[in-house]
């Protein structure tokens, strides 16, 4: 009995540990990333690639998804307000849903599986193929010339998307309440611009899609540093990076919009 | 503090991996300008001791001074600095995915100098000619076979001269006309540039041919240094059981393992 309670408290206490021992590995890693700052301007064309690999290739699914959320949330918005008889202010419940939460989550969420997955396989398998191994042999610090550019590329392509998501899904709103279902366009495009205000709203979703960009392409270079270089490490590594990533994404949402949102 | 003729000092190296201890107290001098050969049976840890002087793997206890530096001791930047001055040729040469042989080649050559367009052009064509892959340079490391791939690593290994250069595995995969050509290549870099070579290799009479100085290790310790004579005569067992190739002798061929009968009449594994 007494034997199975100090097993327990024991595994308990190893786990604590090797949960922090891996934070504290991750944020060196962030650290020696991060610090490579004055080298960001020669190698921008690092940074480039990643803008196009991470920002633009992920550019369709933010689009299309965007698009088709703008127009079921104006789809249910008109059926839900055209009760009330306030089916002219589905233009403020479309926009505000998509820029104050939509846009950065499902953005985030869509990034986490579309660009965070693709990091880290690329990584990990980078690690398989000994490529870092010769980047560092070659006098090269892999978390320069690797992890750096994919942070900084997350970091500016995320806020850049949730962006065109949101614009994206304001026009799919537009189409189905004010071409489909017949809401006056004036009043959509007129009580929408009275509501949504640029520092409260569009701002702070802005500064979420940011904080999830930052967090989803740490999870993502992190987990390819660390995977175990065979196949079924680099899958497990990819499957931890979405869903560390989506459960962050979530818990922080609700942190951040506490704070944004909630009167503290 | 390194004597001035060794390029590399390896002091009572102790190193693990879980339970299974791969070295229990290595130590051995890698003389400079020479070539040295580092042989032994698989999983010795022959590599693991390169990364070990590349700084790339931590021991347990012990030194590793190269240049004088003890290696383990070095800030980050120094290392990398140190790394410029060092060439490796992985085993499974590590060519860069997404460039050509002639961008993987010119990569040391384009982040480590100043150097013009024009000559690293010049320098990488001569390496890759070198190797004999100079047709080769606009193939992607994908269109090349496993033995070319190990050619276009050793071009990018030696692309910068480094001072050390350290070959896993060179003759791996090669035909015997690219083995020979590589045997002379390792032999005239170290001859007309001076270079101080590291070489781990299972091909023992072409490695035998070339090497100054032989190091043999196995379970965890060096078990025979010397000059090729001094190891083809030598009288431990288990050099002669490796050079012999016999399958029997002190080195077991098998992982340790339960009795066979016993173990295929018992139903449980």
């Amino acid at each position: 009995m007494f034997n199975s309670v100090v097993e327990s408290l024991a595994g308990v206490g190893r786990f604590s540990i090797d949960k922090l021992a891996g934070f504290g590995k991750a944020s060196i890693v962030l650290f020696h990333a991060l610090v490579v700052w004055p080298q960001f301007r020669t190698n921008t064309r690092l940074v480039i690639n990643q803008l196009y690999s991470l920002g633009v290739k992920s550019l369709l699914i933010v689009a299309v998804s965007g698009l088709f959320i703008g127009m079921v949330l104006g789809l249910q918005g008109y059926t839900i307000l055209v009760d009330f008889g306030s089916e002219q202010s589905v233009g403020q419940m479309v926009a505000l849903s998509l820029v104050r939460e939509l846009a950065p989550v499902v953005t985030a969420l869509l990034f986490a599986g579309r660009a965070g997955s693709a990091l880290t396989a690329e990584i990990g398998l980078m690690k398989a193929t000994e490529q870092l191994a010769s980047l560092e042999m070659i006098g090269v610090d892999p978390l320069r010339r690797i992890v750096a550019p994919r942070l900084w590329g997350g970091f500016i392509c995320m806020p850049i998307l949730s962006m065109i998501f949101a614009i994206v899904g304001v026009y799919g709103g537009a189409l189905v309440s004010v071409e489909w279902l017949g809401v006056y366009s004036g009043s959509f495009w007129s009580v929408m611009q009275s509501a949504v205000d640029f520092y409260d709203d569009v701002l702070n979703g802005i500064i979420k899609a940011i904080v999830f960009g930052f967090v989803i392409t740490w999870i993502a270079v992190y987990q390819g540093m660390e995977s175990v270089p065979t196949s079924e490490g680099i899958a497990q590594a990819t499957t931890r990076t979405v869903v560390y990533s989506s459960l962050m994404i979530l818990a922080l949402d609700f942190v951040l919009t506490a704070l944004m949102f909630g009167g503290f | 503090m390194a004597h001035s003729n060794n390029i590399i000092e390896v002091r009572n190296l102790r190193f693990s991996r879980g339970k299974r201890v791969i070295f229990k107290d290595v130590s051995l001098d890698i003389p400079k300008g020479k070539i040295t050969a580092i042989m032994g049976p698989s999983g010795t840890g022959k590599t693991t001791l390169l990364k070990m002087i590349g700084g790339q793997l931590t021991p347990d206890a012990g030194s590793v001074s190269v240049f004088d530096k003890n290696v383990h001791q070095l800030p980050r930047n120094a290392l990398f600095s140190l790394r410029k001055k060092m060439g490796m040729l992985f085993q499974s040469g590590a060519l860069f995915s997404d460039m050509s042989t002639f961008d993987n080649v010119a990569f040391p050559l384009k982040v480590n100098t100043d150097l013009d367009d024009q000559l690293i052009r010049a320098v990488v064509l001569m390496k890759l000619q070198s190797v004999g892959l100079r047709g080769a340079a606009q193939l992607m490391p994908s269109e090349l076979s496993g033995g070319m791939a190990r050619r276009v690593a050793l071009a990018r290994a030696i692309a910068l001269d480094p001072e050390i250069v350290m070959y896993d595995e060179p003759f791996a995969g090669q035909d015997p006309i690219g083995m020979g050509v590589l045997v002379s290549l390792i032999k005239k870099l170290n001859q007309s540039l001076g270079h101080t070579s590291v070489i781990i290799s299972h091909d023992i009479q072409e490695t035998l041919n070339i090497a100054d100085y032989i190091c043999i290790l196995a379970d965890g310790e060096v078990v025979a240094t010397g000059s090729a004579d001094e190891i083809r005569q030598s009288k431990s067992a288990q050099v002669q059981q490796f050079i012999n190739g016999h399958p029997d002798g002190p080195v077991s061929f098998h992982y340790p393992a339960p009795d066979l009968i016993q173990q295929l009449m018992n139903r449980s594994n």
